[in-house]
């Protein structure tokens, strides 16, 4: 059965991967990163797995070998951070549109510039619309789990999508956590092996991948490309449910917490879901009625599932890791507000950005902002932690 | 343009059958229509030899007509048939609905 370990959040992506059997890994050093390719590489060398390693000399080439390896029928990997993705960027559409699973640990840090090492999801708001599916992750468990079912949502023959993970950059990736793992056995069962049916490699089905689309075609991929989307919703639950007999760990397109009387909702993404149920049960000591959703499934985003559970709530409260710049509010505010627009009669919904460039963000923060809301004397646009 | 909708073809633009540009019917890109006019034609092949994309379909050194399905109607064969024959006009295509 299950075994405890304590790992970092990038010794915890290795890991994973290594239990995952990737047939290529191609992959390019960047803060913060570095460590969980590096870990995988010593996997590497050491014959603990047997990955074809390619160690780029860019991004652009990671992606670009990843896809290259996916086509050939491969399951390939790789990982970056912030201005890595953003070198991988042309690359990064093409792995959706070609409808490659390749599997990409991503380690949020803020994009540059002013140049910036620490955490912030700027990196990963930017390729929300690339056509990935981007699962978040709390902590080093949550970063094995997503990665280990990633593989499964995006392999499946209705899906066939790239799937990033996404973990807070330093907050999870380099914090030694406590987590259970899996028997290499049940993890070999579960991943399975990677059966690409368009392989370029099939010497007696010919094959042309990633040819000129015009006018006449191009349409009707992108809304293929939609429908692969639409249809991991259901195969994102069914692989949960598969994770959850083997692990006992339950998933689903987010975490609610002590919601269902809450009269004001917190809403976060990635390691700051932690802090916000810590707050959560000290304003509720206090009388408050707080609860939280942490969204692990941010592309699909969950609308209907958000709108109905907090459709009724009098207040929600977003929290934002990321600007929108010239937009009414931040990324994950415009999504809730959108999913809950449907609604006839809509909760309030305000707006915090925080944590910007790996700014800490701490529980009296959030108990404050909460407060502010709790008494309408919150700005239109507000922030935690800034110096205003 | 094929009917076939988002549904019947192959995910991500995968192209199955190798060598399949020969039933691509680049005729579409056309705008306007070389129109032969087979009476004042006197078969001098000029139209034959300058069309680039060899769409001027002959039989036993005579002309016989315009391949649709390819011609993308540049227009050179009616600028190149002498202008004392005039056998080429260029008229505005439409869709055949």
């Amino acid at each position: 059965m299950a075994n405890k370990i304590s790992l970092t959040g990038n010794d915890t992506a290795a890991y994973a991967f290594k239990q995952a059997h990737p047939d290529v890994a191609a992959v390019f050093p960047i803060t913060p990163q570095t460590e969980a390719m590096h870990k995988f590489s010593s996997y590497v060398a050491n014959g603990e797995v047997e990955t074809k390693l390619i160690p780029v000399e860019s991004e652009h080439s990671a992606m670009s070998a990843a896809v290259g390896a996916s086509s050939g029928g491969a399951r390939a990997i790789t990982a970056t951070s912030a201005n890595g993705l953003a070198l991988m960027w042309e690359i990064v559409y093409i792995t959706a549109s070609l409808r490659l699973p390749v599997v990409m640990a991503l380690v949020n840090r803020a994009l540059s510039g002013p140049i910036n090492i620490h955490c912030d999801h700027s990196d990963a708001m930017g390729a929300r619309d690339s056509g990935w599916i981007q699962l978040f992750a709390e902590d080093a468990q949550e970063v094995y789990d997503n990665l280990l079912q990633a593989f499964r949502i995006g392999e499946n023959s209705e899906v066939l999508l790239p799937v990033m993970v996404c973990y807070d950059g330093f907050v999870i990736s380099h914090t030694q956590e406590v987590l259970e793992v899996l028997d290499d056995k049940v993890v070999n069962n579960f991943v399975g092996e990677y059966d690409n049916p368009n392989s370029l490699l099939t010497s007696d089905k010919p094959l042309t991948v990633g040819p000129l689309d015009l006018q006449d075609w191009y349409f009707e991929h992108k809304r293929q490309q939609i429908e692969g989307m639409e249809k991991s919703r259901k195969v994102i639950l069914d692989v949960a449910q598969k994770y959850a007999s083997l692990s006992g760990r339950e998933y689903g397109y987010f975490e609610p917490y002590k919601l269902e009387d809450a009269e004001i909702a917190i809403v976060s993404m990635g390691s700051t879901g932690g802090t916000v149920k810590e707050t959560v049960d000290a304003l509720r000591e206090k009388g408050h009625k707080a609860g939280a959703m942490k969204i692990r499934t941010y592309r699909p985003f969950p609308y209907q599932e958000v709108k109905e559970v907090l459709g009724d709530k009098k207040k929600v409260m977003v929290l934002d890791r990321a600007p929108s710049f010239g937009a009414q509010g931040s990324p994950l505010y415009l999504d809730v507000v959108s999913a809950c627009s449907q609604q006839p009669s809509m909760p309030k919904i305000v707006n915090f950005l925080y944590g910007l460039g790996g700014r800490d963000i701490n529980m009296k923060q959030i108990e404050e902002a909460y407060m502010k809301v709790n008494d309408d004397s919150e700005k239109p646009f507000d922030y935690i932690g800034l110096r205003d | 343009m094929s009917n076939k909708t988002w549904k019947e073809v192959p995910i991500g633009g995968t192209i199955k059958d190798p060598g399949n540009a020969c039933e691509y019917s680049t005729g579409g890109w056309r705008t306007y229509r070389p129109v032969w006019h087979e009476d004042k034609c006197i078969h001098c092949m000029n139209c034959w030899v300058y069309c680039p994309d060899a769409s001027i379909t002959a039989k036993d050194g005579k002309v016989t007509g315009v391949d649709y399905d390819h011609c993308k109607g540049c227009g050179l064969c009616a600028v190149v048939c002498p202008s004392k024959v005039q056998a080429i006009d260029m008229v505005l295509d439409r869709d055949e609905e």
